[in-house]
């Protein structure tokens, strides 16, 4: 990684273009647009040629890190191998000049892929039916906790206006409940750091309109109560939702739905192999149990009695039970089609190996760093586990430190303070795409910042050395924000 | 083990588990209650080579027709120049995931900064965030952000000129959210300033949400409108394609609070309406209020200058339920797409490529209305898109069109056809079209 210090307008000049367009035939002109309705002040975009342009961003991309970049052990993230035949598929022209609006019998094939992924997940995750439209895991929380909301009130049942939701929850799910309408009561973990059943009991009445719960949970946890907890909250009349953001824990071993899961989100960037394009386009498809698939958002595909298919909406009627729309169009179509050609790679006989794989590669980096680094709850993990910072406390090095150290050694720094209930939160996934030889020389590092931890903290607290830049000044930017390239000036 | 992606031997494997103390995979799941562990066969396909999968996907493609768009309603079929495929491509950008850790991040806060700079100058506003899902979706945080800043006020009045997709899925993002949308008409086929001060007469608004170019093409002539809307202490709220904005009376020129909109026109392909690209700017008041991500410059311990994410005090997983959205992304590559595009273009290439959608629109609007075959409906000035009324049945006249290839001719909620073309159109294709509404005519009207 080389350090590259332009912006793209510092490398304007007047009258350099980087297009080339077909010159102007027309009679009409945007000069006839009347003038109380043309812009009177120009925006400052900066002119640079196409060579420029390319040499600019193929600079930036190398102060970048990805997943083809090294080792990326992001916990809760499922920064696994994108495979580069998605990639193809998605970006091969065969689908980029369809219109979202056009007739369904002109997209038979699109809408093929539809039924076909959508298939696909209800087989592998125990659901009745999925919603594709869903543009990101928090996207899809809040769909599914519309439907929820759309079931109780369906069904006159509209004092259910709470969500349990557990301490060790990502932050998206109070945040979604509050977009939502729903009122956040948060339920403990137990000791074990699963959910602790005698604190969720006195909470469930009849102003619970569901639980949200992350299975494992983000400690990489099972949560082992999970029957018990279905039977007491069903039993009070609430649903139950599954936030997937550590389904690749289970992929092809457990399903939500046998466990009785009412709603689900995927995160199909992280379980399904699509890459997360420095923070997006991702997708989030919500999967429904039987008696909730009326309650999905349009459009939503169905198929006609004469056997082609469609997208049905405006399911307006008194009898329509839809959620409502949650996206312009159907969702993050270039997306689902990269999950479903690595379903297609995959196959049912691989599938079954992404979950212990994923959990094996997690348990032997928890079992080959416990020494070093401080587990606080000592069990099998799955996909993913958490430390809670040095064994050694007393050389007041901090997991920020160590997170930093590791960039000066190649690779990403795993999730850190999350989740909340550790002070030194390191939370790592390593995915089942990581070699041996690779985790393995995490392991050699990870021992190596303990020892420098001792020898030599100052190299810690002063680090990353070797990057692009160093550590920034985080509360410069925000006590006084500098935004875009007109502030710099 | 034998797959392309699992990277470990049955070695490996072995050598791990030893290492975990277990003695098979199956183990690791001792935890989960035995009767959990799936035993059937997943009923998908077995594993397919990569040449099967290419001709998995070469069968839907051959189900689908490809057409040529004459259609807009909120998505756009604008030429993408060979930079951006190139460059979007590129591993280091695609692999990568959110920013978190900036010092080895500076590519992906670069073109975000980059970004948010495009978004401000074209909206004219003072800060924009590093992008939202889509259009329709910027359009529902914009609401309930400004719905946030004015404390109690729950009412927001919506215009009726906005794209159908979009008031549905504010009407749902409202319901749940508990925001009471009241809905402003047209007066012909602009937004009814009358209406507006009614509305506003009553009270209680929170905010006005107006597009700029509506779903008639019309550019909207909002003269007054802020004045109004800001002496009833609400927010004006501008729904705005990006693209348009090099030439079109910008949002801050129209006095809005708040802009949102959908970018997709900006180099994304049509690609059946996703991924795309929402974005969200406002005024500086309004920033610690605005939802998503945002990069701001810094310094480095060594005195560079470098970018972070930064006001993360607003989000998710800081502030949890407390926090101004639940959003935790952005469509970050859509936003590099954007930003390649604008990079390339620059404002003449952006005008360029208004004048030549806005000139073969105007040219096919009065070729269409020579045929006799159509009324006009609405005299207004219009950008890249209108609306006519058809003597031939809408139905019958959009069928005829598809048989000879085009996608065009969209029925809108009054009955009324819609028509859209860019600067990819060229005379032949427009003259083309033509002759198939003149040849549906001569079967339809006898």
């Amino acid at each position: 990684m080389k350090y590259y210090d332009k912006l793209i307008f510092e490398l304007s000049s007047e009258g350099k273009k980087g297009y080339a367009l077909p010159s102007m035939t027309w009679k009409d002109t945007v000069d006839d647009i009347p003038g109380n309705l043309k812009r009177q002040t120009m925006p400052e975009l900066p002119q640079v040629s196409e060579p420029e342009v390319v040499r600019h961003y193929t600079n930036l991309s190398n102060m970048n890190f990805g997943v083809d970049t090294g080792f990326y052990p992001l916990g809760s993230c499922t920064m696994k191998y994108n495979p580069k035949i998605n990639e193809e598929i998605a970006s091969s022209g065969r689908f980029s000049g369809i219109h979202p609006l056009q007739p369904a019998k002109t997209v038979q094939g699109v809408l093929g892929l539809y039924e076909d992924l959508e298939h696909a997940l209800c087989e592998l995750t125990g659901m009745s039916a999925f919603t594709l439209n869903p543009f990101a895991g928090a996207h899809g929380e809040l769909t599914g906790l519309m439907i929820i909301r759309q079931y109780h009130m369906k069904r006159g049942d509209s004092g259910r206006t709470k969500i349990i939701v557990p301490d060790s929850a990502h932050g998206t799910n109070p945040a979604s409940a509050a977009v939502c309408g729903l009122e956040v009561v948060q339920v403990k973990s137990a000791e074990d750091g699963t959910i602790d059943i005698d604190s969720l009991k006195p909470l469930l009445d009849d102003t619970v309109a569901g639980i949200m719960m992350t299975n494992p949970n983000t400690l990489g946890l099972f949560e082992k109560n999970i029957a018990e907890i279905a039977s007491l909250v069903h039993g009070c009349g609430g649903l139950l939702y599954y936030d997937g953001a550590n389904m690749n824990a289970l992929l092809g071993v457990v399903r939500p739905g046998d466990m009785g899961f009412d709603v689900l989100h995927l995160n199909l960037h992280k379980t399904f192999s699509a890459p997360h394009g420095g923070g997006g386009p991702g997708a989030g498809p919500v999967g429904v149990s039987g008696r909730l698939a009326d309650y999905l958002p349009e459009p939503k595909l169905c198929r006609l009695e004469y056997g082609s298919l469609s997208m049905k909406e405006d399911m307006h009627g008194k009898d329509s039970l839809t959620a409502g729309r949650i996206s312009g169009f159907a969702g993050n179509f270039g997306v689902l089609v990269k999950a479903y050609a690595y379903i297609l790679m995959l196959g049912r006989e691989n599938v079954r190996m992404v979950g212990p794989l994923a959990v094996l590669a997690a348990n032997y980096l928890k079992e080959s760093l416990k020494k070093e680094f401080s587990l606080p709850i000592e069990s099998v993990c799955k996909h993913e586990f958490v430390f809670d910072g040095l064994s050694d406390k007393n050389s007041g090095i901090t997991t920020l430190d160590v997170a930093k150290r590791l960039l000066d050694y190649g690779f990403h720094a795993p999730t850190v303070y999350f989740p909340l209930l550790f002070h030194q939160s390191i939370m790592i996934e390593p995915t089942e795409t990581e070699s041996k030889d690779t985790l393995d020389s995490f392991v050699t590092v990870m021992k190596l910042i303990a020892a420098e931890a001792k020898d030599n903290p100052d190299i810690l607290r002063t680090a990353p050395h070797d990057t692009p830049v160093r550590r920034i000044d985080e509360t410069a930017a925000a006590r006084n924000p500098k935004l875009k390239y007109g502030d710099l000036k | 083990m034998n797959f392309l992606y699992f990277p470990n031997t049955d070695k490996d494997i072995r050598d791990m588990l030893d290492a975990v103390g277990a003695d098979s995979l199956d183990e690791l799941y001792s935890d989960v209650p035995a009767g959990f562990i799936y035993g059937k066969e997943f009923d998908i396909p077995s594993a397919m080579s990569e040449m099967e999968v290419r001709r998995y996907f070469d069968s839907l493609e051959e189900r689908n027709r490809r057409l040529t768009v004459f259609c807009g309603c909120g998505a756009y079929d604008h030429y993408i120049p060979a930079v951006i495929p190139y460059i979007t491509s590129r591993a280091e950008f695609l692999t990568a995931y959110t920013p978190y850790q900036a010092e080895i991040s500076q590519g992906t806060l670069r073109y975000i900064f980059e970004f948010q700079s495009y978004m401000a100058e074209l909206s004219g506003m003072d800060c924009a965030n590093a992008s939202m899902y889509d259009g329709a979706t910027s359009a529902a945080e914009a609401v309930m952000m400004a719905v946030s800043a004015s404390k109690k006020k729950r009412k927001v009045l919506v215009s009726d000129t906005l794209l159908p997709e979009v008031r549905k899925v504010l009407e749902t993002y409202s319901r749940y959210h508990g925001i009471n949308l009241v809905h402003i008409p047209h007066d012909g086929g602009n937004t009814s300033y009358e209406a507006l001060r009614n509305a506003l007469s009553e009270g209680d608004v929170a905010a006005v949400l107006v597009p700029g170019v509506n779903r008639f093409g019309i550019i909207e002539d909002l003269s007054g409108f802020s004045g109004a809307v800001h002496e009833s202490k609400a927010f004006m709220i501008i729904y705005s394609d990006p693209l348009a904005l090099a030439v079109i009376k910008s949002p801050r020129e129209w006095g809005a609070d708040i802009v949102c909109g959908e970018a997709q026109s900006l180099g994304i392909p049509l690609g059946y309406g996703g991924p795309y690209l929402g974005f969200i700017a406002c005024s500086k008041e309004l920033l610690r209020k605005m939802p998503g991500r945002v990069v701001g410059a810094s310094e480095d311990m060594d005195g560079k200058r470098a970018f972070v994410l930064t006001l993360q005090a607003r989000e998710q997983h800081i502030r949890r339920e407390k926090a101004t959205s639940n959003i935790c992304s952005n469509q970050s590559l859509m936003a590099l797409t954007a930003t390649v595009y604008v990079s390339l273009m620059g404002l003449s290439g952006l005008r360029r490529v208004n004048d030549l959608s806005y000139g073969g629109a105007h040219y096919l609007y009065s070729k269409l209305l020579e045929t006799g075959l159509f009324r006009n409906v609405f005299d207004r000035p219009f950008l890249n898109e209108f609306v006519l009324e058809s003597l031939i049945p809408p139905a019958v006249l959009s069928e005829a069109l598809l048989s000879e290839g085009y996608f065009a001719a969209c029925e809108t909620e009054e009955g009324y056809v819609s028509f859209c073309v860019t600067e990819k159109r060229t005379k032949e294709e427009i003259d083309g079209l033509v002759r198939a509404v003149v040849s549906a005519g001569k079967t339809e009207i006898k």
